[in-house]
């Protein structure tokens, strides 16, 4: 898990990264910089993965593979893995600085799910 | 103000509403070990909410037992998980004494990385807020009953 972690956090601008548990919204495993919040990370993404994944069945949209919430301060990246069937049960979450480089943290995110699972 | 929550000790109300706000819970007590509900949410019932007391009660009182049969600190929570909802039992010290706090909440609303995380921001507000040199009342068995239908009352607005 720490070398799934590693992928990510090497890249420049990811302030840190994390497995978490979709369905309890807890931390599995953590890689951070000082001052942030592991647990309110991981409570967030897991509740908005939840809802997320109701309004895009709702749509008919099938499962999320990776979403990208930005803030003034920051970004979350995140992809779901593990079982398909309930819309993964593990998150693989990236905390990152605004202007991070969306697209290789979304590789890196990829690939450390693949070795999570 | 939350219609459905109720408080008999008024410091209690603001963070407990906030709480229900911010941790999407179905269902909360807040209470003394000993039973005696400080302010509840989303209850209908004046007996659901004293079975729930009694049981949160019973559950504090076993578990603290529990840790002092193995010299251990009192664990500070218990989480259940069920297919649909999930319930957590914290306690915390305040001026007002040991207070635990019950939370029932719903799979698909909330989840308990979100209910540990708002429940520490309510036990601090709670702390914050109990009255500063109060004295833990003691309830006896002979008051007790009044005590509770006081509360019950008060918690259903009769």
């Amino acid at each position: 898990m720490s070398a799934a972690l590693d992928l990510i956090t090497r890249v420049r601008g990811v302030r840190g990264a994390m497995l978490v548990s979709a369905e309890d919204g807890l931390v599995i495993a953590e890689q951070l910089m000082e001052g942030i919040k592991g647990g309110a990370v991981a409570a967030l993404a897991a509740s908005l993965a939840g809802r997320l994944r109701r309004a895009m069945e709702a749509a008919g949209q099938g499962r999320s593979v990776f979403w990208h919430l930005q803030g003034e301060q920051g970004a979350l990246l995140v992809v779901p893995s593990g079982n398909a069937g309930d819309g993964g049960n593990i998150l693989v979450v990236a905390v990152a600085e605004p202007d991070v480089n969306i697209g290789l943290v979304r590789l890196e995110l990829l690939r450390a799910a693949e070795r999570a699972i | 103000m939350s219609p459905h929550t109720r408080a008999v000790e008024s410091w209690t109300l603001q963070p407990l509403t906030d709480f229900v706000r911010e941790a999407s819970v179905r269902l909360v007590l807040v209470l003394t070990p000993s039973g005696q509900v400080l302010a509840q949410s989303g209850f209908s019932r004046a007996v659901d909410v004293m079975s729930a007391a009694a049981l949160a009660a019973a559950i504090v009182a076993s578990t603290g037992q529990l840790a002092r049969e193995l010299r251990q600190p009192p664990f500070g929570a218990l989480s259940h998980q069920g297919l649909r909802h999930g319930f957590f039992l914290a306690s915390f010290t305040s001026e007002r004494g040991t207070l635990a706090v019950l939370a029932v909440y719903d799979l698909d609303v909330s989840s308990l990385g979100l209910v540990q995380l708002f429940y520490e921001q309510l036990a601090a507000e709670l702390k914050a807020a109990s009255p500063k040199g109060a004295v833990p009342k003691q309830v006896l068995a002979a008051d007790f009953e009044r005590e509770l239908t006081d509360s019950l009352n008060t918690l259903f607005g009769r």
